[in-house]
């Protein structure tokens, strides 16, 4: 700062200066949010991976002279044979839908392993701690448990996936939550999306500015805000109760059903709740488009219908679009309204249908946090992680199909 | 200049036309007669009302609330603002481009044809395409790639796309409001020719704030001005040559000659 740009009482620096911290709290608000989503990450992580002290009911080595891994389908079949009872083992293929004869040598031995040789989790560990303290669990593992094996487990495996709810942590699994939570953002989507975008169309293209429309703008601004809860109440309500006969099924000539507690009362009370903020972010979608484009069109002798179907619609749509993956992402993690619809934990039936009881992601994370086992955590956190998978790769199939259109129509 | 404005061969007529914003009169008293195949110019200061009254032409004001018009525009005889007559047909009729180039998101083919198709066009869609991309002078430019989005063309192509639209739905009047007012010298020069050949089979009414364009381009200048309460209003209106070196009220010749607006 010298010659020409120089100036005797230049407050320059201070003007600098004043920018320099409003930009070091901008930068510091951004790395909060960071930390915060990183510590989160790192908790889950530290509960879904860890070591396990497993003790066995029945010692292998007295069942078979090789490691059971390497056992014939025929001889594992014999230790089942021996070890557990004709009708223990006439539920379990009643139950599963196969018989022993059709299934192959893995599942038996999966079988053996829950049935007759029982391993229990006696204690396990953060993944933090197995890995840095390795040396002190084995120590303290080895005087509590003598008899266990230490070993390195991820409680998110191809058994979580695939199994249902059980009492035992090691043994459950996520696959009727998984697809309670698919059914219901199915129901969400299809009762919600036509329903919002025309209402947005509705208010943005057709309504006057009359006061009754502004009460109703305002309303649904409000509604957005609403705690989910009231519409669990809103939805046990009308839904579970009042409308039991369609939504259990019964006036379609449905069996077996006997409450309205179904996926379809829990997707529609959803679509209830995500109806606003679709409503909302369609009308943001369908307001930014460019009045000149509704110009051109009308100007060519086009009707208001025409203008909207080939104009309007197709600007607005990637706006609408990311309005839904809004609408769906607050769908899959609401837990409030799913307990007052009648979501039940304790389920291991899938649902096949509109009409059928359901679980869903939260609902089991929610139930598996609160038990006193360890275990349950790991599980929950287990649950967290393929909550978080389903929501980013909805989200990413909406995004790309948003991206697709955006380039086709630029 | 009253004897060639014979009634029957006139393409628009306003009579006693007011148009209001609300209750606050933008427009008093026009009327106006304009005659078919020639280019008419409305030219005048700012806010006089140039662009309301070149909308009210095809009823593009009905899309702002507030408006409403007293007094009658004829077209065919008919007034186009009678409760039986559908403002969807009347716009079909007569054209519009507007300020800015605001081709449609979708191919050049497309902006030339949606028009075409939900009027119910059944005939040749390439042959009307090309007809009236060469009929747009653009033809030579864009005939390769029809496909190519139409905003991916420079702004005076843009404004040619926009006229071939116009055209493709075979109005007979084509409202242009201010469509150079967006462009450079040579983009503009350009779609002043394209006016000259288009005006052997259209009717032309452009609303500029040019006066140089308006005295190479127009064969008719309607001169617009505000009165006291701020209303714009018809001072003159005649042949372009006569506004421009002959006129006969003062407040023309303050506007041509540049001592006011």
């Amino acid at each position: 700062m010298s010659g020409y740009f120089s100036t005797p009482k230049s407050n320059l620096a201070m003007r600098h200066r004043v920018g320099g911290v409003w930009k070091a709290i901008f930068f510091l608000s951004t790395a909060i949010g960071l930390l915060a989503l990183a510590v989160l990450v790192i908790t889950i992580l530290d509960d879904v991976f860890g070591l396990v002290a497993v003790v066995d009911k029945v010692d292998r080595t007295t069942l078979a002279d090789r490691p059971l891994e390497d056992l014939e389908k025929d001889e594992l079949l014999a230790i089942l044979d021996k070890k557990v009872s004709v009708n223990r083992l006439r539920t379990i293929q009643r139950n599963g839908g196969f018989t022993l004869d059709e299934i192959p040598a893995g599942e038996v031995y999966e079988l053996v392993i829950a049935e007759v040789v029982k391993p229990t989790v006696e204690e396990s560990y953060p993944l933090f701690d197995s890995l840095f303290k390795r040396a002190e669990i084995e120590a303290e593992v080895a005087q509590k448990h003598p008899d266990a094996t230490i070993y390195f487990y991820s409680w998110l495996n191809q058994r979580f996936l695939t199994n249902s709810m059980s009492t035992t942590p090691q043994l459950a699994g996520v696959r009727t939550a998984l697809f309670g939570s698919l059914w219901i953002i199915v129901i969400t989507v299809a009762f919600a999306f036509p329903i919002g975008v025309g209402a947005a169309i509705y208010l943005e293209e057709y309504a006057s500015r009359s006061w009754v429309n502004r009460v109703i703008q305002t309303n649904i601004d409000n509604l957005a805000g609403v705690p989910s809860i009231v519409y669990g109440i809103l939805g046990l309500a009308i839904f579970v109760r009042t409308l039991s006969a369609l939504t259990s099924g019964k006036a379609f000539g449905v069996e077996g059903v006997e409450t309205g507690r179904t996926v379809l009362a829990a997707g529609l009370t959803m679509g209830l709740l995500v109806l606003p903020i679709l409503i909302i972010n369609a009308q943001e979608a369908v307001r930014a488009v460019p009045n000149s484009l509704r110009q051109a069109s009308y100007g060519l002798g086009a009707t208001q219908w025409q203008t909207i179907w080939h104009h309007v619609l197709p600007s607005a749509f990637p706006g609408i679009l990311t309005g839904t993956i809004l609408a769906v992402s607050r769908a899959i993690g609401e837990t409030a309204p799913l307990i007052l619809v009648g979501a039940s934990s304790l389920i291991n039936k899938d649902p096949q249908g509109i009409f059928s009881y359901f679980t869903a992601l939260p609902i089991q994370i929610y139930n598996w946090t609160s038990r006193p086992q360890a275990e349950f955590r790991n599980i929950a956190a287990a649950a967290i992680i393929v909550l978080l998978v389903v929501l980013l790769s909805l989200n990413a199939v909406a995004i790309l199909t948003r991206n697709r259109l955006t380039r086709r129509a630029p | 200049m009253t004897e060639t404005l014979e009634k029957q061969h006139l393409a628009i007529e306003t009579r006693d036309m007011h148009l209001f914003y609300g209750h606050f009169r933008a427009v008093k008293d026009v009327d106006l007669q304009v005659i078919p195949q020639k280019i008419t110019a409305i030219i005048g200061p700012s806010g006089c009302g140039k662009s309301t009254v070149l909308r009210s032409f095809n009823r593009m004001n009905d899309f702002v609330p507030s408006f409403h018009m007293e007094g009658e525009v004829l077209f065919h005889g008919q007034n186009i603002y009678a409760t039986d007559v559908d403002p969807v047909m009347v716009r079909q009729r007569i054209g519009m481009v507007f300020q800015k180039p605001n081709p449609f998101p979708k191919s050049i083919y497309d902006n030339v044809a949606w028009g075409a198709r939900i009027n119910g066009f059944k005939e040749n869609m390439d042959d009307l395409v090309e007809q009236t991309l060469r009929q747009a002078a653009l033809w030579d430019e864009v005939k390769d790639d029809l496909r190519k989005s139409g905003l991916s063309l420079s702004g005076g192509q843009q404004q040619r796309l926009c006229i071939a639209r116009a055209l493709a739905v075979k109005p007979e009047i084509i409202l242009m409001d201010e469509p150079c007012s967006a462009l450079d010298p040579i983009a503009t020069l350009k779609i002043e020719d394209l006016m000259r050949e288009l005006s052997e089979q259209y009717t032309i009414i452009i609303v500029t704030h040019n006066m140089q364009q308006a005295a190479r381009a127009s064969d008719h200048t309607a001169f617009f001005t505000m009165d006291e309460d701020r209303a714009g209003i018809m001072v003159e209106y005649g042949e372009t040559n006569q506004i421009f070196t002959n006129p006969r009220d003062k407040r023309t010749e303050d506007y041509i000659t540049g001592r006011f607006g």
